[in-house]
């Protein structure tokens, strides 16, 4: 943590003056001095432990629980789902662990803090100092044996990160421009890209998380002024094909999957916008971004630098504490530029949400009935979501029951579509399950169907 | 013409053969139940990034832009037959 040593505190909010606005919400601009109220507010009646999950949808009470709790020196815990076996996982880990919520998300099985009303704050005279070296999240990904890893970050970390990453899109200090976001702030993308950039670059963050097109489109023709948008090829492919006026914007930032040349010169073409793609991973945090219509080439963020050795590329530097490894594939063009091949195999991300393969199988293998059972993740096409497949052995299950303990114990996104049931899995010597018998496996299991087409 | 196994009337025939081939789902447009739930834990399971191609391809066949601020939106995909309801009360083709 060296880095973190080098300013040992740093404001809540860059906003400059305390009438500034911080947020829109409902149609009403939130000043900066009235979110520094509201989260000293909240900050008192949080109840006295370590860990606090903070469910809140609303965008604007997700950062307000979110500097809350820092204020308290509480660790916001940043799971990659709220499944109940994950719950129940991280409760046993994270004693005392509680549940911070504003009613929209459904009940979880943790004591639950109702987000208060808090109209009767009263601002601080002086904005507050969060120190540089405190621990205020913890992100998790999803480890082999179905307890998740976690990784911690420093407000310190957090608030380089995203200071970088408004430095590459260019609007540092920009009080003029509100971000709309179609991501969740709970996610790790939707955490640095629209909440602590909100917190850290003084831009304006908008409450709400539309999301049909044309809510979107409604949102943005809302905001008066300046706006950029925060989201992914999901939602960039729907907008494209809605058929909808897409008002003028002035930055995509966009992430979580592949963004191909194409969709990106559209998306760049129909918005008028400038579009950065951002890579990163939980480890590290954001790396990298390129304007995709002009290049397949990432550049790192300011500070940060590449290094390769052997089959493994390693990044340092900025925000990232020590060296880590990229577990991609990576071609390094110098010690800022590269190019991603793609993710390695064991990696599964659907919409945003990462898992591995081995920490499924693992889950998909511990549900009493299955004898063996692997996933496989087909090949993705552009902004268009491909489902995982499961090949299952399981004489006395249907696929309902097995879909029903799933459901139970990984993320909704990660179910199997299809399952297959087959015999025996077409497990090699060593019992490896080669990519290539997989693909071939699904292909003899679609292959009625396929024939009837064809 | 009615499915009488399902009891689906001739629209919602061809709602569920969208929603089967939008979605790539694992099962028989017979199969789905006017009645059950499409969203969430039961039912058919459908999660958001299905509810964002459904609304695309509905879109796309029947000239409607779905709206998640209407207040309607979660009775709309409480089941296949309130969706067949929305979309012929809005439809504009």
């Amino acid at each position: 943590m060296s880095a973190d040593q080098a300013v040992s505190s740093i404001p809540l909010l860059r906003h400059k003056a305390h009438g500034a606005t911080f947020a829109w919400r409902g149609g009403n601009a939130v000043s900066a001095a009235r979110f520094v109220a509201e989260a000293g507010a909240l900050a008192a009646r949080l109840p006295e432990q370590k860990y606090v999950l903070n469910l809140c949808a609303d965008r604007y009470r997700f950062a307000v629980g979110f500097s809350a709790a820092m204020l308290r020196g509480q660790i916001s815990l940043l799971p990659p789902n709220h499944t109940p076996d994950l719950i129940r996982r991280l409760s046993l880990h994270y004693p005392g662990l509680y549940c911070l919520s504003d009613g929209a998300q459904g009940p979880v099985m943790l004591p639950t803090v109702a987000y208060p009303d808090l109209s009767g704050a009263i601002a601080p005279t002086a904005m507050p100092e969060i120190p540089a070296a405190q621990v205020a999240a913890i992100v998790f990904t999803s480890g082999s044996t179905g307890d998740p890893m976690p990784n911690e970050k420093t407000w310190g970390a957090l608030a380089r990160n995203v200071t970088a990453e408004a430095g590459r899109l260019g609007i540092l200090e920009r009080n003029d421009l509100t971000l709309l976001g179609t991501v969740p702030p709970q996610h790790m993308y939707g955490f640095e890209s629209t909440v602590l950039i909100a917190l850290q670059s003084g831009v304006m963050m908008h409450a709400d998380k539309p999301f049909y097109p044309a809510d979107i489109v409604a949102r943005l023709n809302a905001i008066s002024g300046a706006r950029a948008l925060v989201t992914t090829p999901v939602h960039l492919r729907t907008l494209l094909a809605s058929g909808l006026a897409l008002p003028a914007v002035e930055q995509i930032v966009c992430a979580t999957a592949p963004l191909s040349r194409d969709l990106a010169a559209q998306a760049e073409q129909c918005f008028g916008a400038q579009l950065h793609e951002i890579y990163g991973f939980t480890e590290a945090g954001q790396v990298a971004s390129r304007r995709t219509a002009l290049t397949d080439e990432w550049r790192t963020f300011d500070g940060l630098s590449l290094r390769r050795q052997g089959e493994v590329t390693y990044v340092s530097g900025g925000h990232v504490a020590g060296e880590l490894p990229l577990n991609d594939i990576i071609e390094l063009h110098s010690d800022t530029t590269f190019l991603l091949h793609g993710r390695t195999a064991d990696l599964i991300n659907i919409a945003g949400k990462r898992t591995s393969l081995a920490s499924l199988n693992h889950h998909l293998n511990a549900i009493a009935g299955v004898r063996d059972g692997a996933f496989f993740m087909p090949d993705e096409k552009d902004g268009e979501t491909a489902r995982l497949v499961a090949f299952v052995v399981a004489p006395a299950l249907s696929n309902g029951e097995i879909t029903n303990a799933l459901r139970q114990r990984i993320d909704p996104i990660f179910l199997p579509r299809p399952i297959v049931r087959v015999d025996a899995l077409p497990r090699n010597a060593t019992g490896k399950l080669p990519r290539a018998s997989l693909e071939l496996l699904l292909r003899q299991s679609r292959g009625a169907e396929v024939k009837d087409i064809k | 013409m009615t499915d009488t196994a399902n009891n689906k009337s001739e629209f919602e025939n061809e709602l569920a053969k969208l929603l089967v081939s939008a979605l790539n789902l694992d099962i028989s447009p017979d199969e789905i139940d006017p009645e059950a739930p499409l969203y969430g834990d039961e039912g058919l399971g459908i999660d958001s990034i299905d509810v964002l191609e459904i609304s695309l391809a509905i879109t796309k066949q029947y000239g409607i832009q779905l709206r998640s601020d209407d207040e309607n939106n979660a009775r709309i995909f409480a089941s296949l037959r309130n969706l067949g309801q929305h979309i012929q009360q809005h439809r504009t083709k």
